[in-house]
């Protein structure tokens, strides 16, 4: 395979994996302000720092409203990470690589990509929100319902996911790396309200404040929100599953190229990490260094998968 | 499509049958249909100089253009002396010149023009083959009167819609393939595949590994880029995958560097080689040329075949197609006044409304003057460009074109159309029986090209 294609396939992967993380963030922003009293425009400062464009923002806006932010998450094309710049920039590299797609899956990419640029063609009113980020959920939701129903399981599927799963690990990092203070159990208050909107809010962003409540009982608890996102092997957002599947879909590629690369071993450091460590481990290491540490290592093997199959 | 009496031509009456008993609305509702499926698929084509414009649709029309089995064997015949001529044509005017020192053709024409590259000199592509691909445009002014309006032996494009068009008629209206028998198209890309392979350089060891290379993804026929590398099963390279190393042409894959042995490149001559072209290119690959000129690559086309496409040349080849056959041209030439003579410039500028003016080096339909619907201004406008530089522009009449029926919101309307079959040439020719109808939607109109807003329609050669 062309090592372009295989840099375009994973690229095109991360960006449809990061349009859905940002509409996911909006979405969770717009439930905070709505179970809050005092909902502040500060709860939306927290959704731009997770999406890591808050500089962007406030080069391009003279002050923080919900309104603005909205729509700078999702439409504004200034902001690389917004929904229809990622759909955009998705698209494109699907463009690209489209000789490496079935039929379904492009079909599936450049339908997601017409409708949203005919949703999204102007301000989303307050009052259809709702109704323009189900269809972002929806849309991406079919493009990986084509990838997985119709891909051959070989090099072109592994980058794909790689892709995917390197985007995921770095989107629930940022989420904890922003939040990680209402995770500390010295800070939070045990059933204040406040940090139940917090909790429930951190969740939400990763689609699982239904979930949480099967495995752990509806309990709030900062350890165990912090386990879910981080350990738990069996939550398709947390840490550890994701290096679950980049260390496998490296590990066909290596065993179908007959050798590996420095990637290999940097994501298999990253997953027995994952693996050995019980979440007391990581709060005693400190939690804020534990991510800003994983944040950096999951940057690193990024590089280390271009270098290593000539993505450039 | 009817005879004079109004009654419909032979090879239409079976079509003409099942069209009367359709309804009318439920056409109309098919051909939005057929959009929509163009659109999904992104079957589009970039406009250059348009703000906002960079994927558009070519309007699709759903009633075919129907050829017998008869007449498109006459024109077959046309085709494959034409194209013969052509490649023979250009294998002298990069040897011997036979064609000049027997003054059939004026020097300057070849050596001053644009197209025509020097580098090529001395060098004979693998199998002596320069074009490889061929689209010849012809149009049709009464039964068997065909005229050959351009030949396009640099980079003809627009096959994918010959492809796509037949796969819609197919899924929309497959009970109309059941009752014509419809010769197949579907198999142009393996008969590509197997001509560009057939023709791998000497230097080649094992299985010849054939590659298409793109622009890439901004360029106006990406689509069809991506497309005929899909079909065919092989890479879609861009210039910066590519890299001249030991001699070889080699790409960048996820493994390494591997040799490629077959280019079919759609980018243009000036753009293939920084080294020995534009400088700043960065759509080539430098350094290209020195391993074809070694044997160690297959370029398809071979660079400097654009010069059959100049419409100067166009002129000559009766004679260019006389002198290389032995025999008389079959198709016939639209009668061309080359603008650089001072008899025919003074003809053209006292003749312009009722001709057409073309660039010579002119394509897409840009930078002509439509004499008869031009308006008076427009003209004078024209007039002024020609006799500033005459020898850039030739003039042809308008023929009065066959016309074949679209259709329109109010039933079925008549429309000028041209038609484009494709050419795969290897140690033989091989004429796929279709090809590429281009329709002006406009009433009246007589530009079919999609830039000028042209249209498409499911072109059927119909088994006698």
């Amino acid at each position: 395979m062309l090592g372009r294609t295989a840099n375009g396939l994973y690229w095109m992967f991360r960006y449809i994996e990061r349009a859905e993380n940002s509409a996911r963030l909006i979405d969770a922003g717009l439930r905070m302000s709505l179970t809050r009293s005092e909902a502040t425009e500060d709860d939306w400062d927290g959704v731009l720092q997770s999406s890591g464009v808050r500089d962007i923002y406030d080069d391009l806006y003279p002050t923080l409203t919900s309104a603005d932010a909205i729509d700078f998450l999702l439409r504004d094309k200034f902001n690389p990470s917004s929904v229809m710049s990622c759909i955009d920039s998705g698209r494109n590299n699907a463009r690209m690589v489209r000789t490496a797609l079935t039929r379904e899956t492009w079909e599936a990419t450049n339908e997601c990509w017409l409708d949203l640029k005919t949703m999204l063609a102007r301000r989303v009113k307050p009052a259809e929100l709702p109704e323009a980020i189900d269809a972002i959920k929806q849309k991406t939701a079919l493009i990986r319902g084509a990838f997985h129903g119709t891909m051959l399981r070989n090099e072109i599927f592994n980058f794909s996911r790689i892709g995917t799963f390197i985007e995921r690990a770095d989107n629930t990092a940022r989420i904890l790396d922003v939040k990680y203070y209402v995770l500390l159990p010295a800070v939070s208050q045990v059933g204040s309200s406040i940090d139940n909107v917090q909790w429930e809010s951190i969740l939400r962003s990763v689609s699982a404040h239904r979930s949480y409540g099967w495995v752990y009982e509806a309990e709030y608890k900062p350890s165990n929100i912090a386990d879910f996102l981080i350990l738990n092997g069996r939550m398709p957002r947390s840490l550890a599953y994701c290096y679950d599947k980049i260390v496998s879909n490296l590990g066909y590629l290596a065993r179908e190229y007959g050798e590996g690369h420095a990637a290999h071993a940097t994501a298999e450091g990253t997953l027995s990490s994952l693996r050995s460590h019980s979440i007391k481990d990581v709060m005693d290491q400190g939690l804020h260094e534990y991510i800003e540490n994983f944040i950096s290592h999951n940057n690193r093997l990024g590089q280390e998968i271009s270098d290593g199959y000539r993505f450039n | 499509m009817m005879n004079a009496d109004n009654s419909p031509r032979q090879p239409y009456s079976t079509y003409n049958d099942w069209y009367a008993a359709q309804d009318k609305a439920r056409l109309i509702a098919k051909s939005r249909e057929a959009e929509n499926i163009f659109r999904k698929t992104g079957i589009t084509f970039a406009v250059y100089g348009h703000a906002d414009s960079s994927e558009k649709l070519i309007p699709f029309d759903l009633i075919p253009r129907i050829i017998s089995g008869r007449e498109w064997r006459k024109l077959a015949q046309g085709i494959e002396q034409r194209v013969i001529a052509l490649n023979a044509f250009l294998d002298d005017i990069y040897h011997k010149q036979e064609i000049i020192k027997a003054g059939r053709v004026p020097r300057e024409l070849i050596e001053r023009n644009v197209a025509f590259l020097p580098q090529m000199i001395g060098f004979r592509p693998p199998g002596g083959v320069y074009t490889h691909i061929v689209g010849t445009d012809i149009v049709r002014t009464g039964e068997d009167q065909f005229y050959v309006l351009e030949d396009n032996a640099r980079t003809p494009s627009g096959v994918s819609y010959m492809l796509e068009n037949r796969e819609t008629m197919m899924q929309m209206f497959p009970e109309l393939f059941h009752q014509n028998r419809v010769r197949p198209v579907e198999n142009y890309p393996y008969l590509l595949r197997h001509s560009l392979a057939s023709l791998a350089p000497p230097g080649c060891e094992g299985k010849p590994r054939v590659a298409v290379l793109t622009p890439g993804i901004y360029n106006s026929a990406y689509y069809e880029h991506a497309f005929l590398a899909d079909m065919m099963g092989v890479e879609l390279v861009e210039g910066s995958d590519l890299r001249v190393i030991d001699g070889k042409v080699k790409m960048r894959t996820t493994r390494g560097y591997e040799a490629i042995d077959v280019l079919y490149r759609r980018v243009d001559d000036d753009y293939l080689d920084p080294l020995t072209f534009k400088p700043e290119s960065a759509l080539g690959i430098p350094g290209i040329m020195d391993v074809y000129r070694a044997g160690n690559i297959t370029i398809a086309n071979a660079p400097g075949t654009g010069i059959c496409d100049d419409k100067a040349i166009y002129s000559y080849m009766p004679e260019i197609v006389e002198f290389y056959t032995g025999r008389k041209a079959l198709l016939e030439n639209v009668p061309t006044w080359r603008c650089s003579e001072a008899d025919s410039l003074k003809y053209v500028l006292e003749n312009l409304a009722d001709l057409v003016v073309k660039e010579v080096h002119g394509s897409g339909g840009y930078g002509m003057l439509v004499g008869p619907t031009a308006s008076k201004k427009e003209r004078a406008l024209f007039a002024e460009k020609l006799k500033a530089r005459p020898s850039n522009y030739i003039a042809q009449p308008t023929l009065s074109l066959s016309t074949v029926p679209i259709l329109v919101n109010k039933g079925i309307a008549p429309r000028h159309v041209d038609l484009r079959p494709y050419v795969l040439v290897s140690d033989k020719v091989q004429i796929i029986p279709g090809g590429l109808t281009r329709v002006a939607l406009k009433a009246g109109s007589l530009v079919v090209n999609s830039s000028q807003g042209g249209g498409t329609k499911d072109t059927w050669v119909l088994e006698d």
